[in-house]
């Protein structure tokens, strides 16, 4: 008993970095209609990015923001610089060549400024565990699990109550009429882009001190994410919490209590849920079904 | 000084020209009618007014020319487009909708403008807080006129209004722009169908056959015309 509780605890906070980490796909999946296969490699910098400040002697908070700011300010050069262009004349599978070949490049920037050797970000909370109804959950995980559910209420609120959400949600709904409406439908694609790059740097930052940071962190998190955000359905942000909480705990579960899968099979489960949603409900959980089509 | 003034303008979709060498004006607070078949370039007329489309030759905005302007800039200008099939935000609510439609405005007008919409359409009133894709068509129409006037347009352009909706609620829906037109002065472009309606409220009229403009003159000599009775009226 006492042990599945604790996988359930495991579950929900490796999911909630699997949610947060799809959160960015399903912001980029709106603003773009693309998969951004650079995301992990992103959230990669923004996890050395803070390593980087803190060494040079930033408290760590401090380092956060400022990787944050620049992944956010990386995500809106991309949109603006690489992406829009073939977004305007409707190249969409150039658009996947791109963050793919973004994704490599990154990754070998990384290796080529910070090397393999493996870096070590502090928790935010120091060391240590809480006792949660007889399960241990480590302050990382519990700083992990607030921050992602504080940033996603904080980001449903933004949608739905500033003026910049509204004209974004009109953006993804319809360009054309947001743009005759006077909406800066191009900003609106940027601030998505930027929003997600910013949310992946507080992923990889705070999944960091319980990985070990070095290039290869986040390529099996992203497995995970994309599980997710397919879950959960493309083109939705709950979706992407509930899909990555989903896929966090089965992973957890599955890698414990079937034999044959254990921790070496895991991300095998997660490209079987892909695998499973597409098949059988490929707008996902909470997705519209128009996103199928397109 | 013309509200607004096209001259030479040529359009159309990749290698496929479908607008050639439109010439036309609009001065502050008329209405101007467009007529012609399907297909002879009503709709990328007014895509290319508005920017949505790439446009070659000259088209300026109170003597400032505006050619190759993004949409949302011409917006800022003045300009309102209620696009063919409504433009209907399906996902947000009544509300939301009117307030996208508000965007190049400050916040506390668009506010107070909200009540002026929900007393003339109080339909729309009832279901602001719904979301827009369940209304019903003659509703959605409302809406979208209601949206192009939150941003208190000098021009508006207005593509087939009239698409879907039964007669009778086409006629109550020229009733309407006509009343919208007196209290708020604006100027309209109308590309319709429904021929008789249309140049019943208009100053002027245009022909456009083949992506260029046959026949311009007043309303009244439209409606006189045998050619145009018979090709467009159905009588």
């Amino acid at each position: 008993m006492d042990l599945l509780l604790q996988q359930l605890v495991d579950g929900v906070a490796a999911g909630a970095i699997y949610g947060a980490l799809a959160l960015a796909l399903v912001l980029v999946y709106r603003a773009s209609h693309t998969i951004n296969f650079a995301q992990g490699e992103m959230a990669l910098l923004g996890a050395y990015l803070s390593w980087q400040f803190f060494a040079f002697g930033l408290p760590l908070l401090a380092a956060l923001a400022v990787s944050v700011l620049a992944c956010a300010v990386l995500g809106m050069g991309i949109e603006r610089v690489l992406i829009r262009p073939l977004a305007k004349r409707n190249q969409h599978l150039p658009m996947i060549i791109t963050t793919l070949g973004l994704m490599i490049a990154l990754n070998a920037v990384i290796a080529w400024v910070w090397g393999h050797q493996t870096r070590e970000v502090p928790p935010v909370l120091g060391q240590g565990a809480v006792e949660v109804a007889g399960a241990a959950l480590s302050r990382q995980d519990l700083v992990i699990i607030a921050t992602v559910l504080g940033g996603a209420i904080a980001l449903a609120a933004f949608f739905r109550f500033t003026r910049t959400g509204l004209f974004m949600r009109a953006t993804v709904g319809d360009p054309e009429s947001a743009r005759l409406s006077g909406v800066r439908t191009g900003r609106m694609l940027s601030v998505g882009w930027g929003l997600a790059g910013g949310i992946g740097a507080i992923a990889g930052t705070l999944i960091a001190p319980e990985l070990f940071l070095q290039p290869g962190m986040m390529a099996p998190v992203l497995i995970y994410a994309f599980a997710a955000a397919t879950l959960g359905g493309l083109d939705s942000p709950l979706g992407a919490i509930v899909g990555g909480i989903i896929v966090g705990l089965a992973e957890n579960i599955a890698g414990t209590y079937v034999p044959w899968i254990g921790s070496e099979f895991k991300q095998g489960l997660a490209l079987a849920i892909i695998l499973v949603v597409l098949l059988l409900r490929p707008a996902g959980l909470f997705g519209s079904r128009k996103v199928v089509r397109v | 000084m013309s509200l607004l003034d096209a001259r030479g303008l040529t359009a159309g979709y990749g290698q496929v020209t479908v607008l050639h060498d439109v010439s036309l004006r609009i001065e502050p607070g008329e209405i101007v009618v467009v007529l012609g078949s399907n297909g002879a370039g009503k709709t990328t007329l007014l895509r290319a007014l508005s920017g949505l489309i790439p446009a070659r030759g000259e088209l300026s905005v109170d003597d400032v020319s505006v050619i190759g302007t993004g949409t949302h800039r011409l917006a800022a200008l003045g300009m309102a487009h209620v696009p063919q099939g409504r433009g209907t935000f399906g996902d947000l609510t009544v509300e939301e909708n009117l307030l996208v439609g508000a965007a190049t405005r400050p916040r506390r007008e668009a506010r107070t403008d909200l009540d002026r919409w929900y007393a003339r359409f109080p339909r729309l009133g009832e279901r602001r807080h719904r979301p827009a894709a369940g209304l019903s068509g003659g509703e959605q129409q409302m809406l979208a006129m209601a949206r192009g006037f939150m941003s208190r347009p000098r021009l508006v352009l207005l593509d087939e209004p009239s698409l879907g909706l039964a007669p009778t609620i086409t006629t109550e829906l020229f009733g309407t722009l006509a009343e919208l037109h007196d209290e708020s002065g604006a100027a309209m472009l109308i590309v319709e169908q429904n021929a008789e309606l249309a140049l019943r409220i208009g100053e002027r009229a245009l022909l456009l056959e083949h992506g260029r403009i046959v026949q311009r003159g007043t309303t009244d000599e439209f409606r006189s015309s045998d050619d145009i009775r018979r090709a467009y009226l159905g009588v």
